[in-house]
């Protein structure tokens, strides 16, 4: 008798389904992708910030050989895109930003389409530009959208309880302005895309997109092709972190480009447009009122902030959704207001980026704990602890808390990083140019979803063949985060086979179910449900079988290790793949082949923001450990420890990944990024200039996992993928400020900006 | 039409001639070319390191080389590092310690990685961050990178090759 003891997947280090052929350079990119035919597309971008487009002359860019076709937007239906429909792919009357698309070329090679682009004659008429949001919104500024007379396309306004109230009740009261800057994704990979009609006009799009069922539906008005007439496939992607969630004018120009040559085009940045044409990381002023009683009780927040929106709008004019929650219901807080206003203005725009408005809002909330603790005399972990939520509380902002693991990631990361007692030593006073200092900070994101279009769901297929290899069709793309790997476990674990019997497709809506889209740390959570979801009923109709064909109750079965085995001796009874033949050959003649569309428990927030808009929420925790240097300014980070609420840990070493990336991320936030933008102009478009952290500057990374084990959760878990980078950077100015007795308000922490920061304060400035 | 050159050399072990345009960088000549696209273009202009090859051993990015100095050299790609008996240490050891996100610098990094193993199969971490600086990734934060090649260090140790 063979025996097969009972194991789980769920919680081991499993290496990625994806990961040998990445290392072998077999996997294609978009970049490596070449249909046959296929020609170049090329885009020319405005070189002004603000002018009246009066004629454009591409003749001579049509008469260079090797060319197929020179378009602008007299050559299109001009239908704008983006979240704010404010953005046509091509302009035609106005350039509002550097970026500003004017005419786009297909050839037969890239450089031939740069020649092109250098025979294009543009005539302009500069209008006056503004390139802060406090200008754009004075009396008599230039206008940039008529429709927006006043250059506010948004505000966003939430409170709870009383204000006045809750500033009468206080002890103590601070108000402070963070500056929060502009970093961008830099992906790898670079964008592009691929498009091509068939002879009957079927469109199929090679796209990086994240969101490939609403793409869909976004970018069909815009050229004008029904879209039940379009196909999108997603090739793996160099990155994503948000950066691909809306539409940007390279890909319906790409489109056109196709439809007018017939011939598949594709369109690749280079580095340099990457910087200068992909969205960034909305820049916020932020300014914070806190109040808090002498016994640590906080009483009020006040926040407005300022939102730069660029020329146009795209998904960074919306993150004061989340924003929003981190003020109300991070800390509780029985009175509060937010405000935002987006205005518009001459420069780049921004988009989403991992954390989503998270980390600009953490920055100022984990800012004033510090100080609060301070003005009334406690530690800033104590401070923190006793505002903290708990599980089963429902906040003012009807966020509800079923799990709840922040207390724990307080408590873990003190402890593990010595936190109370460095602190104190740190501040007793230090002397020489080397100054140590160790900060805290938590984090408060959704971590099952956001509930923001009605439904947030996902669907899965699963289907057995007849040797028992599972096949998984998922909404859910795969971005690099791991995604598939985790859907394989869930699927695998039911069904009790191997993880390579698990296919899992996840990258053609002409075969995949529909899903939101990759955003919001949705995907390990609702597509693990959907998937897991399926996997079950798969799993009953094969006991059910068994069970008849054994003469045994289903119940006393289990699935394993590609067996039906009794579930108390796990004696196997019947090979999973000879059940499934029976099926096809025998009795009805049946196919084992599940669906599932999973719908989290969550709402639609009301018009006030209010309501549950995830089914759970991540939190976390991070101590940091740096020195800085004050002859030089410079900040080395030499340790973080984090805690992080993750529900249940599926797969240790992708985890373990998400975390470590992502603090990473939140150290460049913090100390090495900056995208430096003067009159509308990016200055260092590339890396040279652009600093992305190095490995050599990675500190030690120390990882604690709490796991609460939500009971939506699919086996538990949360989803953690933009957590990790939320609250690093503030946990860096906390450091400082315990180093060096000076607070920063200023993103980011560059050498330069260091010093500064130190001469003004030695010159008393607070 | 620019003005073009005969070369040949050797490519992950295979004669190869071919005429390139004198002004062509090695990277375009090796993905637009010989069609090998496991080399990855990042910047193309020295900076981020997913171009990286190994020219008579020595690792370069070749998007700052030019296509007709690979005359007479010994090319090795990302393609070129497997053996029919499968994938190499390190390769190996990327995807077990999870050192794979988006992929898209990986190329690079296991070939500046196989570059470091060989010339000094005893190195440290210290070494190792050090030998990766020029290697940008923007998912893993490098933890993992640095883990998995100094466990294939480890492995070396033990008699694999690198
Ligand atoms: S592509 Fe060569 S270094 Fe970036
Ligand atoms: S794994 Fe994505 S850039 Fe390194």
């Amino acid at each position: 008798m063979t025996v097969i003891p009972k194991e789980t997947l769920i919680g081991r280090r499993i290496p990625k389904l994806d990961a040998p052929a990445k290392t072998t350079g077999e996997t294609r990119y978009i970049n490596d992708l070449a249909l046959p035919g296929m020609l170049h597309g090329k885009i020319l971008r405005t070189d002004r910030v603000h002018a009246r487009i009066v004629r454009i002359d591409t003749s001579a860019a049509r008469a260079l050989p090797g060319v197929h076709a020179v378009i602008t937007a007299a050559d299109t239906p001009g239908v704008p895109l983006g979240h704010g429909r404010d953005n046509p792919p091509l302009k035609g009357d106005r350039v509002r930003t550097i970026r500003d698309e004017i005419a786009a070329v297909a050839a037969d090679t890239e450089a031939i389409a740069a020649e092109a682009l250098r025979l294009i004659r543009v005539e302009y008429e500069d209008l006056p530009a503004v390139f802060s949001v406090h200008e754009a919104l004075r009396p008599g500024a230039p206008v940039l959208h008529d429709r927006h007379p006043d250059n506010i396309p948004f505000t966003f306004d939430y409170s709870h309880g009383d204000l006045a109230a809750g500033e009468q009740a206080s002890d103590v009261v601070i108000e402070d302005t963070f500056k929060l800057h502009y970093v961008t994704h830099c992906c790898m990979g670079v964008s592009g895309v691929i498009a091509t009609f068939d002879t009957t006009g079927q469109l199929t799009i090679y796209s990086q997109t994240q969101i490939p069922f609403l793409y869909k539906r976004d970018i069909a008005p815009v050229i004008g092709v029904p879209p039940d007439r379009i196909r999108v496939i997603q090739p793996p992607l160099g990155g994503g972190f948000g950066s691909k969630l809306d539409i940007y004018p390279f890909e319906p120009i790409c489109v056109f480009l196709a439809r007018v040559t017939q011939r598949p085009v594709r369109i690749l940045f280079t580095r340099e447009e990457e910087f200068i044409a992909s969205p960034t990381r909305q820049p916020v002023e932020f300014t914070l009122r806190s109040g808090v009683k002498k016994d640590g009780t906080l009483m009020f927040r006040d926040a407005r902030t300022l939102h730069d929106n660029g020329g146009y709008t795209s998904w960074g004019a919306t993150t004061p959704f989340v924003m929003m929650q981190t003020i109300s219901s991070l800390y509780r807080v029985p009175h509060c207001r937010y405000h935002t206003t987006v205005v518009y203005t001459n420069n780049p725009y921004a988009g989403s980026f991992r954390g989503y408005g998270n980390l600009q809002a953490t920055f100022a909330v984990e800012s004033h704990m510090d100080r609060l603790a301070e003005a009334v005399g406690m530690d800033p972990l104590a401070l923190r602890l006793k505002n903290a939520q708990a599980p089963g509380e429902t906040t003012p902002q009807g966020m509800h808390f079923i799990t709840c693991g922040l207390r724990d990631c307080l408590q873990t990361a003190a402890e593990r990083s010595d936190f109370v007692k460095k602190h104190a030593t740190n501040r007793a006073g230090q002397t020489g140019p080397i100054r140590r200092g160790i900060g805290i900070a938590s984090l408060v994101h959704v971590g099952g979803g956001a509930n923001i279009y009605r439904t947030d769901g996902c669907g899965t297929i699963l289907k057995l063949d007849d040797f028992a290899q599972a096949t998984v069709l998922t909404g859910a793309s795969e971005i690099g985060q791991g995604s598939e790997t985790v859907i394989a476990q869930f699927v695998a674990e039911e069904l009790g086979l191997p993880l390579t019997s698990i296919q899992v497709v996840n990258n053609d809506t002409e075969i995949t179910p529909w899903d939101v889209g990759v955003h919001a740390s949705r995907t390990t959570f609702i597509a693990g449900n959907s998937a897991l979801r399926a996997a079950r009923k798969a799993r009953t109709k094969l006991l059910a079988a068994a069970g008849q064909q054994l003469g045994a109750d289903p119940a006393t079965l289990d699935l394993r290790g590609g067996h039906v085995v009794d579930a108390t001796s796990g004696e196997a009874r019947l090979e999973i793949g000879k059940l499934i033949r029976s099926l096809h050959f025998a009795g009805k003649h049946e196919v084992v082949m599940t669906t599932e569309y999973y719908e989290p428990p969550s709402v639609m927030q009301d018009r006030e923001f209010k309501g549950n808009v995830s089914a759970t929420y991540a939190f976390g925790t991070q101590a940091i450990e740096l020195e800085v240097d004050t002859e030089t300014g410079v900040v080395r980070i030499q340790k973080v420890t984090a805690a992080h609420d993750v529900g249940r840990v599926i797969n240790r070493l992708g985890i373990e990944g998400q975390i470590e990336g992502g603090v990473v991320m939140g150290i460049g936030y913090a100390t090495t990024e900056d995208l430096m933008v003067s009159e509308g102009r990016v200055l260092n478009p590339c890396f040279r200039d652009y600093k992305l952290v190095t490995a050599p500057e990675v500190p030690e990374i120390d990882t604690t996992f709490l796991e609460t084990l939500d009971p939506h959760g699919p086996a538990g878990a949360k989803g953690v993928g933009e957590a990790p980078a939320i609250p690093t950077a503030v946990a860096i100015a906390n450091a400082l400020y315990n180093a060096t007795g000076v607070r920063f308000r200023e993103l980011p922490f560059t050498p330069e900006k260091v010093l500064r920061r130190l001469r003004e304060a030695a010159e008393g400035k607070p | 039409m620019s003005i073009t050159k005969a070369i040949s050399f050797t490519l992950n072990g295979q004669a190869t001639r071919i005429e390139v345009p004198v002004d062509m960088d090695a990277l375009t000549m090796i993905r637009d070319v010989l069609k090998l696209t496991g080399t990855k273009l990042g910047c193309g202009e020295g900076e981020c390191g997913a171009c990286t090859i190994l020219v008579d051993g020595t690792a370069v990015n070749s998007c700052l080389m030019f296509a007709v100095d690979c005359d007479g050299r010994e090319l090795t790609t990302i393609e070129g590092l497997a053996t029919p008996a499968g994938r190499s240490v390190l390769q190996r050891a990327f995807v077990e310690h999870g050192a794979v996100q988006c992929g898209f610098c990986t190329p690079g990094l296991v070939m500046q990685g196989t570059y470091l193993l060989r010339q000094n199969p005893g190195l440290t971490v210290a070494d190792i961050r050090r030998g990766i600086e020029g290697n940008l990734c923007r998912c893993t934060g490098y933890q993992k990178v640095i883990e998995a090649i100094a466990a294939a260090v480890h492995e070396i140790e033990k008699g694999d090759r690198a």
